[in-house]
C-alpha cells in the first residue's frame, strides 16, 4: 500500500491518459458510427456496400493487429507518400494518435450497428407525420429521431463504451504511457508486479463502475414517460 | 510513379517462406481460443444455473466474479496472472509454479478461461431467465423435479437461445487471444511481430496475421450460421409476411 502511494502520481497520470484516450476514440467512433448508420440506411447501393465492407473487415480482425498495422505501417506509409509528393517531411505517428484513430474506427463499426438498429426502431409513421406537418429534415431529426434514437441506442452504447474503455489497454503494448504501461513499469522497478497490476485492475473496475452509473442516469433522463415491460 | 508501384506490393515470397510458422501460429491461436472456450463454457454452466436460481450464497459470489472479470481488460487479467503471481514466494516455491504458473501458455489459458467463463455465465443466465414461463409451469404440472426440469426443459432451450449471442463471444475470445503474443507466445500475431522485427518490415507480418484472423472469423461465422439453421429451426417464421416491429411503444 505504501508503495502504491509512493507511485500514485504515475498511476494517476496513467489513468488520465487512459480516460483521455478512451474519450478521444469515443468521439471518433461516434462520428464513424453515425456515418456508417447513415450509409447503411441510405438508398445508394454503393454506400450500403461500402459500410457493409467496413463493418465486416473490422469485426474480422482483432483490434491489436489493426493498432500495430496502423502504428508501424502507417508511419512508413505516411513518410513514403510524403517523400514521393514532397508535401511533408518526416512525420512521426504518435502512439496516442495511432491508438485513438484505430480504436475509434474499430468501435465505429460497432456503433454503426447500434445506431442503425436505433433509427430503425423509430416507427416510420412518426417520421411521416413530421413530414406531413411540414417539418424540415433537420427539425424532424432534432425533435423526432434524435430523442428517441438516444433512448433506443443507449443500451448498445453503454455496452460498446465499456468494451472500448477496456480495449484502450491494448495501446500500452505499442508504448503509450497509459494506466497499464505505468502500472507495469512501476511494478517492474519495484519488483512488486502483482501489487501494481492489482491496482490497475481496481482502477479499471472503478472506471467501468462510474461509467455504468453515469449512463444509467442518462438512460433515466431519456426514458422519461416510457412504461417499461416487467 | 515508378517509385509508387515498386512500393505497393508486399514481399510475398518472404511470407511464403515463413508460412509454416504462420500455420503453427494458427494452431497456437486456435488451440488456446477453443480450449479456453471449452473450459470456460464448462465452468459457466453450473455458475449460470446458480445465478439464475438465485442461490443465497453462490449467486452473490458468482455475481462478484463476473462483475470483476467483465469490468477489467483481459490484458490486465493476463498480466496479473503471468507477471503478478511470481511476486509471492509461497507460489514460486509451490508445486504449481514449475509446470503451470511459470509458463506463458498456461497463464494465458487460465486468464482466457476465467474471462470467457464470466461472459458466458451472464449470457447463459440471461438465456435461462428468458425461458417462457409457460414451459416451466408445464414442466412443474407434469411432475418434473427441479433437476429434471433444468436438464430436460430449461437448459436445452436456453442453449439454443444463447447460440447467436455465443457466436459473438467466440469471436471476441478469438480477438482477445492476440494478447497471448504480449506474453511471448507465438500465436498468429506473435509470428507476425516476429517476422516484422526480424526483417525490419512494416506490413507483411501484420497483414498476413490480419488475413488469417479474418479467415478464421469467417469460418466461425459460417459454422454458427449452420448451427442456428439447424437448432433454431423451430423459431424461424414460416410465412413470408413482413414482421411487425416490436419496439417498446412510448406512452403519450
Amino acid at each position: 500500500m505504501d508503495l502504491i502511494l509512493e507511485y500514485k502520481s504515475q498511476l494517476i497520470d496513467g489513468t488520465l491518459m487512459t480516460v483521455q484516450l478512451a474519450l478521444t476514440s469515443l468521439l471518433i467512433a461516434l462520428i464513424f458510427g453515425l456515418l456508417g448508420a447513415w450509409a447503411k440506411l441510405s438508398s445508394s447501393r454503393f454506400a450500403r456496400r461500402l459500410a457493409g465492407l467496413y463493418t465486416t473487415i473490422v469485426r474480422g480482425v482483432p483490434d491489436l493487429v489493426l493498432i500495430m498495422l496502423v502504428f508501424f505501417g502507417g508511419q512508413v506509409t505516411l513518410n513514403n507518400i510524403g517523400s514521393m509528393t514532397g508535401l511533408w517531411g518526416y512525420v512521426e505517428v504518435s502512439q496516442f494518435a495511432a491508438g485513438a484513430c484505430t480504436i475509434g474506427v474499430i468501435f465505429g463499426a460497432y456503433f454503426t450497428e447500434t445506431f442503425r438498429g436505433a433509427i430503425m426502431a423509430i416507427p416510420r409513421g412518426q417520421i411521416e407525420a413530421g413530414i406531413s406537418c411540414g417539418m424540415s429534415k433537420s427539425l424532424i431529426f432534432r425533435h423526432i429521431i434524435w430523442p428517441q434514437m438516444v433512448r433506443y441506442a443507449l443500451p448498445g452504447f453503454t455496452n460498446n463504451w465499456l468494451v472500448q474503455l477496456k480495449a484502450t489497454a491494448l495501446v500500452s503494448i505499442i508504448g503509450l504511457q497509459d494506466l497499464v504501461y505505468n502500472a507495469f513499469t512501476a511494478g517492474r522497478s519495484t519488483g512488486q508486479l502483482f501489487t501494481f497490476m492489482a491496482a490497475a485492475f481496481v482502477i479499471y473496475l472503478m472506471l467501468t463502475a462510474i461509467s455504468d452509473l453515469l449512463l444509467r442516469a442518462v438512460d433515466r433522463h431519456y426514458s422519461r414517460g416510457v412504461v417499461r415491460a416487467r | 510513379m515508378e517509385n509508387l508501384l515498386s512500393y505497393i506490393p508486399l514481399d510475398i515470397s518472404l511470407i511464403a517462406e515463413n508460412f509454416d510458422r504462420f500455420l503453427y501460429g494458427v494452431w497456437v491461436t486456435l488451440n488456446l481460443t477453443f480450449l479456453a472456450l471449452l473450459l470456460g463454457g464448462l465452468l459457466a454452466i453450473p455458475m449460470a444455473i446458480a445465478r439464475a436460481s438465485g442461490h443465497r450464497i453462490f449467486n452473490p459470489l458468482i455475481q462478484v466474479f463476473t462483475y470483476v472479470f467483465r469490468g477489467t481488460p483481459l490484458l490486465v487479467q493476463t498480466y496479473l496472472i503471468y507477471y503478478g503471481v511470481g511476486q509471492f514466494d509461497v507460489i514460486r516455491n509451490s508445486w504449481l509454479w514449475d509446470p503451470i504458473l511459470s509458463s506463458a501458455w498456461w497463464c494465458a489459458l487460465i486468464a482466457f478461461t476465467l474471462n470467457t467463463a464470466a461472459y458466458t455465465t451472464e449470457l447463459l443466465r440471461g438465456a435461462i431467465a428468458d425461458t417462457p414461463t409457460g414451459e416451466v409451469e408445464a414442466a412443474i404440472a407434469t411432475g418434473h423435479s427441479y433437476r429434471s426440469r433444468m436438464r430436460r426443459i430449461i437448459l436445452p432451450s436456453a442453449f439454443r437461445r444463447a447460440i447467436p449471442a455465443y457466436s459473438n463471444e467466440v469471436i471476441f475470445m478469438l480477438h482477445g487471444s492476440v494478447i497471448a503474443s504480449t506474453i511471448t507466445l507465438q500465436d498468429i500475431l506473435g509470428v507476425g511481430r516476429w517476422l516484422n522485427g526480424r526483417y525490419y518490415l512494416a506490413y507483411e507480418g501484420f497483414i498476413t496475421a490480419a488475413l488469417l484472423y479474418f479467415l478464421i472469423v469467417l469460418c466461425i461465422t459460417w459454422a454458427f450460421r449452420w448451427f442456428e439453421r439447424r437448432y433454431l429451426r423451430h423459431l424461424v417464421r414460416r410465412d413470408a409476411a413482413p414482421q411487425p416491429t416490436e419496439a417498446p411503444k412510448p406512452v403519450a
